[in-house]
């Protein structure tokens, strides 16, 4: 015990002596225990210069020993693992461990940034409100640059993580959340009782505030019991280093279970952290209580810290702060540290604001050499870099008091806020000036210092009648035992409520350390009107750091509660919103990272493709073979190759993905003439029909085909896109709308394997690969559909088209899908049989005019597509009278028509703005360009549109701006049936 | 996490539900040609904060619509029951 | 005359230690006024503001059942853009985009308009088809756009996935340079300021518990602080809009739904643009302070509860991972709710109302923020002379009678799933 503290006592604390570790702070090596953390490592070797604040770049040091610490924050790691902004109070130390402190400029150690200071009158709150907005308009844009550089705390990497998350899902009868004596004793009670029990706790150890006290006292012989107890059960499960940080609806809390201390090996499947989403049956609120600091002048000197903290670095690793403390204080709490401080041999002076304090105590006191001042403050720290004095005042004088550690405690605030996360505001209470939970769900309960019970054995007691009490919320039939108490004297928890604090006349009062929100800038937001917590907060920051204000919102209401001339409850409190502690964005995302980001649905014939030079694309969910390397070696050539190759000969392409819907029911004929606009009663056994279905605001809702297979079963399909939507609907409608018709539905859409085969070979190619069958134009014509057997197979055919030649679409139960599509491939080789992509399909369907893609954009209706005279007058269906109203039914609105390009050379582009050809080009235009393609039929490029007017514009020059590229194209409106008007090729 | 008593399956996660808005709405028949009728029923919301019945779907589950009554206020679930029986009743 | 902010004015208050004045008084309500605005939000004060500027009306009073700005323009993720297609939205949103331009000027009041463009991603041919549209109108309105490919991004947003890991790859994008970002809560606070030294009257902590009628006409509120008289009335409560409107007895196309946002830890400068995925909605920019903002989707069903759920979260997170890898380290600080009027076709309502001097502003679905000021100005116009301003004519509250639906996105008529 030489030099200045803080300093490692030589036996004692909660560390492990016979495991060392190395770790490195910027470079430099240093040693801790197992046991330790980054932060009471680094006080172990005495430093304690933990960082530099945020605005004014003043030296700072730890000032507490949890997850409530706002100034030492440290860069952890390097490269793809470094991470920001860690509390150093949170961090395990382990071996190898490196870390890095921050916002010093260019160093911690000399910080020219701290130049700042001087410059404070000027920076108070808010003063970036009402400066940098000059000289010009914009001028914002000049000085955001170094305000972004100067804010912010650490540096993040833009390198990807290479580490792991999982998420998981869990229940319990019972949640407990924190470990401390009232949790432990809320977990014993409701597992004896039966309860299927989670305990969870930040900390990498259970005990919550009782890590903080001796190592070998009577308390920690309760710890350990209630441990073994717990353990000894098997319906009880304690989560270490587990944050609950957000109750949710449903009684369901968000836990982050952190598993980094020793960095994980991604490659044997190792998550970093995990997510627990937990359903409880009922909840426990064992979460504690945070002290909070005392605001005086310079009261953010290294080594000014929260009493308790002092304690626990004394207690736990067994690091002195300081060789002389001062403690300040207004309650018993901070005299029990004081004490434990004094037997370590640290000399302490108790600063109390209180006259009178229990006598027991100050016998204690006096006992353990513990000088103390009654009716005393502090007013002001002296020191720079580390305290060095602080002045105080006691009986109406100024005194100054040496020491190297001064230990503040204004009180506790309890943990409120994962049970104000349902919304429940908690309510003051004037006995401890603190805010407890404000009631509970009836699931719900608190026990010990988040409940505000402070002293004595009240957790204890508290947490067993909690437990009891849940178990029985969960169904169980606790008994009613009573809590196993520790054998060691109850401490009390005498108060009165701090001062209001002064503008200290030296010195800065902090009230945010780590928003560097001064007493002075809480005047400042009072005077300026920011008065409501919410202003005040928005305003100057306060509360709004990584700490969340965990030591600062409490003090704060208290003081513009003073300023308004209203009571705590009055001035109101802060919203607590999760996370309660910062978490990693990665562990929310857990495994729905990369390709996993979404699932991939892939068609049966999935693999097929990929192994014959298929480029893949994403559609939606789907995976879907865009264009094959037969037919060119990039998509432009590829697509006008397959499409040639369809009109021409024979393609195959694979439309799986099309939504299938298998309508069965007496009732299914009437069933579908409703849903669709046109008729559907009289399709006859054997045949198909296009039809389409609006909403009930008669936009578009989907388009395509159903095939009647006998007289109550029929086959639907949709388009790929709205498979979903319209599943839902046709049940929505039969489930809530018209339950009297006798109609089930069912998804086939995974069920079957579809693919069309197209062109004016694709009959012969049927027939060749399906010998046996008719496939005449008398036995299957247009529009005809059959059921067949292959081998056993059954096999459903229609004879339907979407590029607008002889085509067929055939489907396979899925598992059998690669068999017919290479047995089509396979025997209709002779013919030239080619497979095509989606790029070709859409084209095809564009030379055809069918409306698809973007097209049926949820806007369009069915005028809008030109197929408003599909629309039965003999009959409803649904969307019929909305599609009546005027402003639909303007035949001015834009509506589907076809575009040629009149320019050779250049090509149409789809988002183009159509204009007509002598009309300045601004504004909106008359329409817009949907869908292009190069007609091989036509040798130019097409395309589909919607156009003001419509149709009644045929054969007018547009323009086609894209002034994106500077581009002008003049094209021609006609219509868009590129190809074969009277359907011919359909009827051979 | 709102939790949705399915009358099918149980209780389960909203997620495995769709939601399709306020049933407390009578649809007009099929048919009718009242299109004041229909523009109410399709725009019009009371949108109560407070109990609300409206649709979900066990889209994931059991495919059926159920009405569910629940306070927009705070979330909580008074009842669920099948669309299907409701039309019935 | 109010003392102006300045360099200046900070140098001197800090030499002398002089205290600032209020930034607007605390104002009790009178019997009587010109006009009363219900709703002390950023559209709201806009308004007023407006009413007095533009129009001389300067016996207003806003009515504010909280703090002014409690609301979505203290919630949202502060972005301002004027990316719409649609006739009419295109005059409005770029209206308002001019008005934000000048807005620190206008207010003297930094509102940090930050002009560091955002970018829109496609991430399918198809969808930068949708994006051209998009491009090519705003050019044509006179509006600035620009098309980025693939190389382009890979420049400007080296951090993005570009890896062939990717779940939906980047096709390209449009980027409008004079989008970007404002500090939310100083825009309420800015107007309110504004409106205040032009003498409107803000009330805080006064809730409006009915509506004062003579035959169809509104002449003023009933409030927890007593009925107050007025010529004209406008509801601008977002959120609360069927509440209050059916004190007036009139039922509204909106549910209230819940839309999230998150901050997280603030970091050095590490997203320089706005950024908007194009695979689901999911969008991030970096305030001043370093907290990386992002939002999403609505939770997707009714509620008032301001209370978000956890699996939109986690989407939320997905989304954020899946377009910038790197953030996966970073952490989640807060994540908060606000509540959204949505309407059957993404559009707002802003006009005159069935009954006479009730004027309504409400259903703003995702957009309000960036609409604010241009939504004051052409409120504030229509309840100057009882007739809508020309930017905001196809927002009628009955325009769905006439089958005027409004939807910039083509999400449909379904409210929850837009």
């Amino acid at each position: 015990m030489s030099g200045p503290g803080p300093y490692r006592l030589p036996a004692g604390g909660r560390i492990d002596r016979t495991r060392p570790l190395a770790f490195t702070l910027e470079g430099r090596q240093l040693g801790g225990y197992a046991g330790d953390t980054l932060a009471s490592a680094l006080l172990g070797n005495g430093l304690t210069l933990a960082g530099r604040s945020f605005k004014y770049h003043r030296p700072r040091g730890f000032i507490a020993a949890g997850v409530e610490e706002p100034n030492g924050l440290f860069t952890l790691g390097s490269g793809g693992r470094a991470t920001p902004n860690v509390p150093g109070t949170v961090v395990e130390l382990f071996d190898g461990l490196v870390a890095a402190r921050q916002n010093g400029s260019p160093s911690v150690d000399f910080d020219v940034m701290a130049v700042n200071s001087l410059l404070a009158p000027v920076l108070g709150a808010g003063f970036y409100y009402k400066t940098f907005m000059g000289p010009r308009r914009g001028s914002w844009m000049f000085y955001e640059p170094f305000i972004r550089r100067a804010a912010g705390l650490g540096r993040a990497l833009h390198i990807a993580d290479p580490d792991r998350y999982e998420t998981r899902h869990a229940y319990a009868d019972v949640l407990v959340v924190g470990a401390g004596p009232a949790g432990l004793a809320a977990a014993c009670a409701a597992g004896r009782g039966g309860a299927r029990v989670v305990l969870v706790d930040q900390d990498s150890e259970a005990g919550g505030s009782q890590l903080g006290e001796a190592a070998d006292g009577p308390e920690e012989a309760w710890r350990r019991e209630r441990l073994a107890e717990l353990a000894a059960m098997p319906g009880v499960e304690l989560l270490l280093r587990t944050t609950a940080f957000g109750l949710y609806d449903g009684n369901t809390v968000g836990l982050i279970e952190r598993r980094d201390a020793h960095q994980p090996d991604p490659a044997r499947g190792e998550a970093r952290e995990v997510l627990i989403t937990l359903r409880a049956k009922a909840i426990v609120f064992a979460t504690g209580a945070i002290e909070r600091p005392l605001v005086f002048g310079d009261n953010d000197r290294p080594g000014v810290v929260l009493a308790g903290a002092a304690q626990t670095y004394l207690e736990r690793y067994a690091v002195a702060l300081g060789r002389q403390a001062v403690v300040a204080t207004n309650n018993d709490r901070a005299w029990y540290s004081a004490l434990s401080l004094a037997e370590k041999g640290v000399g302490v002076t108790v600063v109390e604001q209180r006259a009178t304090v229990d006598s027991q105590l100050l016998a204690r006191a006096e006992s353990a050499r513990v000088a103390v001042l009654l009716g005393s403050r502090p007013l002001y720290a002296i020191g720079a870099r580390q305290v060095e004095a602080v002045v105080v005042e006691a009986a109406g004088k100024e005194l100054r008091l040496g020491c190297d550690v001064l230990g503040s405690s204004a009180g506790w605030a309890p943990v409120v806020h994962l049970s104000s996360h349902t919304g429940i505001r908690p309510v003051y209470r004037a006995d401890i000036d603190a805010f407890v939970p404000g009631g509970h769900a009836a699931t719900h309960c608190s026990a010990g210092a988040a409940n505000g019970s402070l002293s004595g054995w009240d957790a204890v007691t508290e947490g067993h009648e909690a437990g009891l009490r849940a178990a029985r919320i969960a169904g169980h039939e606790p008994g009613t035992r009573t809590a196993v108490l520790p054998d060691s004297p109850a401490r009390t928890y005498a108060f009165e409520t701090a001062r209001i604090p002064e503008l200290p006349r030296r010195g800065k009062a902090f009230v945010d350390f780590q928003g560097d929100v001064t007493l002075k800038d809480v005047h400042g937001a009072h005077q300026e009107g920011y008065v409501s917590v919410e202003h005040l907060k928005r305003y100057t920051t306060l509360g709004m750091g990584t700490d969340q204000g965990k030591t600062s919102n409490v003090n704060a209401v208290g003081v513009m509660a003073s300023l308004r001339h209203l009571s705590v409850p009055e001035a109101g409190t802060t919203t607590f919103r999760p996370p309660y502690t910062p978490i990693t964005v990665g562990a929310l995302a857990g495994r729905s990272v990369g390709h996993h980001f979404r699932p991939i649905r892939r068609s049966p014939l999935h693999d097929w493709h990929v192994a014959n030079g298929a480029t893949m694309i994403e559609a939606g969910p789907w995976l879907r073979a865009w264009w094959y390397a037969w037919a060119g070696s990039t998509i432009e050539k590829a697509y006008v190759e397959e499409m040639r190759h369809v009109r021409s000969a024979v393609g195959i392409a694979d439309v799986s993905t099309l939504g299938k819907i298998d309508v069965q029911g007496p009732d299914a004929a009437e069933f579908l003439n409703r849903v669709y606009v046109n008729g559907f009663a009289k399709l006859p056994v054997g045949k198909a029909r296009y039809g389409v279905m609006l909403n009930d605001d008669a936009t578009v809702l989907d388009d395509g085909t159903t095939a009647r297979f006998d007289d109550t079963r029929y086959f639907m399909t949709t388009t790929t896109a709205q498979a979903a939507e319209v599943m839902s609907h046709l049940e929505f409608l039969l489930q809530t709308a018209w339950p009297e018709l006798d109609v089930a539905v069912t998804s086939l859409t995974d069920q079957w394997a579809g693919m069309s085969v197209a062109g004016p070979r694709s009959r012969q190619a049927l027939e060749l690969a399906l010998p046996g069958h008719d496939f005449t134009d008398a036995a299957l014509p247009h529009m005809g559909c059959r059921q067949i057997e292959v081998d056993g197979i059954p096999l459903r055919v229609l004879r339907l088209s979407f590029s607008g030649e002889l085509a067929y679409e055939l489907y396979a139960p899925a598992d059998y899908g690669i068999a017919l599509w290479t047995r089509l491939l396979g025997s209709a080789a002779p013919l030239g049989i080619r497979p095509y992509g989606l790029e070709s399909l859409a084209s095809l369907r564009i030379e055809k005019g069918h409306a698809a893609g973007l097209e049926l954009d949820h806007r369009t209706t069915l005028d809008d597509l030109g197929l408003g005279k599909m629309a039965s007058r003999e009959k409803a269906f649904v969307g019929r009278e909305l599609r009546l109203r005027p402003a639909l039914q303007d035949p001015e609105r834009w509506s589907l028509v076809g575009l040629e390009c009149l320019e050779s050379g250049k090509r149409l582009r789809g988002g183009s703005i159509l204009f007509a050809a002598v009309e300045p080009q601004k504004g909106h235009g008359r329409g817009y360009i949907t869908s292009v393609t190069w007609s091989v039929e036509l040798q130019k490029y097409i395309a589909l549109g919607l156009y003001d007017g419509g149709l009644k514009n045929v054969g007018q020059e547009v323009v086609c701006a894209f002034p994106l590229k500077g581009e002008q194209v003049r094209a021609r409106v006609v219509s868009p049936v590129f190809l074969d008007a009277k359907g011919e090729r359909l009827h051979v | 996490m709102l939790r949705i008593p399915c009358p099918h399956c149980g209780e389960r996660d909203f997620t495995e539900f769709r939601y399709a808005g306020d049933a407390s709405k009578v649809r007009p028949a099929h048919g009718t040609d009242d299109l004041q009728a229909w523009h109410d029923h399709v725009y019009l919301f009371d949108n109560p904060k407070g109990p609300h019945r409206e649709y979900w779907q066990h889209v994931l589950g059991c495919r059926q619509w159920l009405v569910l009554e629940r306070d927009t206020a705070t979330n909580t679930v008074i009842g669920s029951r099948l669309a299907r029986d409701r039309v019935r009743a | 005359m109010a003392e102006r902010y300045s360099a200046l004015a900070l140098a001197r208050h800090a030499l002398t230690g002089a205290p600032w004045e209020r930034a607007w008084r605390a104002a009790q309500p009178r019997p009587s006024y010109d006009v009363i605005v219900i709703g002390g939000g950023g559209h709201g004060l806009a308004t007023a503001y407006y009413l007095a500027k533009n129009h001389g009306i300067t016996n207003v009073a806003v009515i504010e059942k909280s703090y002014i700005g409690s609301g979505n323009v203290g919630r949202n993720t502060t972005l301002i853009r004027s990316n719409y297609q649609m006739p009419g939205n295109t005059e409005l949103f770029e209206h308002s985009l001019k008005l934000w331009e000048g807005l620190s000027h206008e207010l003297n009041y930094n509102v940090m308009v930050s002009q560091r463009g955002q970018i829109v991603l496609g991430h399918s041919p198809s969808q930068m088809d949708v994006l051209a549209r998009k491009g090519n109108t705003m050019l044509l309105n006179g509006i600035d756009s620009e098309l980025l490919d693939r190389g382009d991004l890979m420049k400007l947003l080296p951090y993005l996935d570009y890896s062939p890991n990717c779940r939906f790859p980047i096709y390209g994008g449009i980027i409008q340079r004079r989008a970007g970002t404002v500090r939310h809560d100083a825009v309420a606070w800015g107007y309110a300021r504004g409106a205040d030294q032009l003498g409107v009257d803000i009330i805080e902590n006064c809730e409006v518990t009915g509506f004062v009628r003579d035959g169809d006409r509104v002449v003023g509120v009933e409030t927890t602080r007593g009925r107050i008289h007025a010529e004209r009335t406008a509801i601008s409560v977002a959120g609360h809009s069927s509440t209050v409107a059916k004190l007036a007895g009139l039922r509204l196309p909106v549910e209230a739904h819940l839309l999230q946002a998150f901050v997280t830890e603030p970091i050095k400068p590490f997203v320089d643009h706005v950024i908007s995925f194009g695979a689901e909605l999911f969008y991030i920019s970096q305030s001043d302070k370093g907290g990386l903002v992002f939002g999403g989707h609505i939770d997707g069903f009714n509620t008032y509860t301001q209370r978000g759920q956890l699996p939109k979260i986690q989407t939320v997170a997905e989304c954020a991972v899946a377009l910038i890898p790197s953030i996966s380290r970073l952490r989640l600080l807060r994540h908060w709710a606000g509540l959204q009027d949505m309407t059957p076709d993404g559009s707002p309502f802003i006009g005159r109302t069935p009954l006479r001097n009730l004027y309504l502003n409400a259903g703003w679905c995702y957009q309000g923020f960036k609409a604010t000021p241009a939504t004051g100005w052409c409120l504030a116009h229509t309840i100057a002379h009882d007739d809508e301003h020309p930017y905001v004519r196809h927002l009628s509250l009955d325009r769905f009678e006439r089958g005027k639906i409004y939807d910039e996105y083509g999400l449909g008529q379904w409210t929850y799933r837009q």
